[in-house]
């Protein structure tokens, strides 16, 4: 009795999610360590699957633990803005490499809207769906936010994002031996275009510079989406 | 710390308020960070602070994820019946766009014949 007193308190309290939240990704990070950071086991994905089952267990709807997760929900504004620090930092590489990176940019930029949008469209997905799938290879808080702009649904944006991101990473190493794609530059900003913050955490572990490329390619394909999808999306009709 | 927050957050504020001006497809978040990038140009550095800051939360970027990742919970029906063509679209356009991306860097790599990442 006591203890379902305690439990209808705090599970109502803004206080009680976010602590749920930091202690299961810290678990998850754990977890991770435990596997060799294997791509299956990505903090983020187990963390969301152990959240998401804690809720359905105790029956607590997804507005109630929002209510208190908000508040972590909200640094990933300040946190994108923030992202200017790195691009900043590899301005004079940007600047040497100006023209085939802003190529290969839009290129994959362009790639990844309309073959993810016509492949979605073929097998008869709905429209909200496709326009959730739209930015998959953005990083999350701008895939949010191109979401919200188009009509999709910026959650299950933010989602499938970060499952675009777990695949990128299981992909590349097969699309670089298939293509016989070696150099760094190249590795790294194919890994950051297709698969945003997951390709570029993998990307450092192969090297630095690899890392560098894929933070690049992550900044501009940001920016880049947030005009071109909107711009596609409306031009593929939907 | 305190004064890198705060330039993170004006300049989200101001990329919110300059899209709602003109009535631009670009979320206020990504105008902010345009908006600081221009400034530290200008500027030529990062300040102190501002870098402290940034190096926190980008550091942790994947926790802030979570709260709209657990959103796909409320999905849980249109996931359930689209399943498989959200699983076959990502995963052919994400093999494409990898393909893609890789070929034009390395095309302009050779072409131009430079040193850059040839390792």
């Amino acid at each position: 009795m006591e203890l379902t007193k305690f439990w209808v308190y705090f599970s109502a309290q803004p206080l009680f999610w976010i602590i749920v939240t930091l202690a299961v990704f810290m678990l998850a990070k754990k977890l991770n360590e435990w596997a060799k950071g294997s791509a299956f086991l990505h903090p983020v994905l187990v963390a969301m699957a152990i959240i998401i089952t804690l809720l359905m267990l105790t029956g607590t709807e997804y507005d109630a633990y929002f209510s208190g997760a908000q508040f972590i929900h909200f640094l990933l504004g300040p946190a994108t803005v923030a992202l200017a620090i790195p691009l900043f930092d590899h301005l004079a590489r940007i600047r040497r490499l100006f023209f085939p990176v802003l190529l290969a940019c839009l290129s994959g930029s362009v790639t990844a809207v309309i073959t993810v949008v016509a492949i979605g469209h073929v097998l008869g997905g709905s429209t909200e769906v496709l326009l959730s799938l739209a930015p998959k290879s953005v990083t999350s808080p701008i895939a949010i936010g191109i979401a919200e702009q188009i009509g999709g649904y910026p959650s299950l944006a933010a989602g499938l994002a970060l499952i675009t991101g777990v695949m990128g990473c299981l992909l590349a190493p097969l699309v670089f031996r298939l293509f016989n794609v070696k150099r760094q530059a190249s590795q790294g900003f194919a890994l950051g275009l297709a698969a945003h913050g997951f390709g570029t955490a993998y990307a450092m572990q192969l090297s630095t510079l690899t890392g560098a490329f894929a933070g690049l390619a992550m900044g501009l394909t940001g920016v880049l989406s947030s005009i071109l999808v909107p711009f596609v999306v409306r031009l593929m009709g939907l | 710390m305190l004064q890198g927050l705060f330039i993170l957050l004006l300049c989200q504020l101001l990329g919110e308020l300059l899209m709602m001006a003109i009535n631009a497809p670009i979320p206020g978040p990504v105008a902010g960070m345009l908006i600081l990038l221009v400034g530290l140009m200008i500027l030529g550095r990062v300040p102190d602070g501002l870098r402290l800051t940034a190096t926190g939360l980008i550091s942790h970027l994947s926790l802030l994820f979570i709260p709209a990742g657990v959103g796909l919970m409320v999905f849980a029906d249109q996931i359930k019946q689209q399943w498989w063509i959200i699983l076959v679209a990502l995963l052919v356009s994400t093999f494409l766009t990898l393909i893609v991306a890789a070929w034009v860097m390395e095309r302009f790599k050779s072409k131009e014949g430079q040193d850059h990442g040839v390792n």
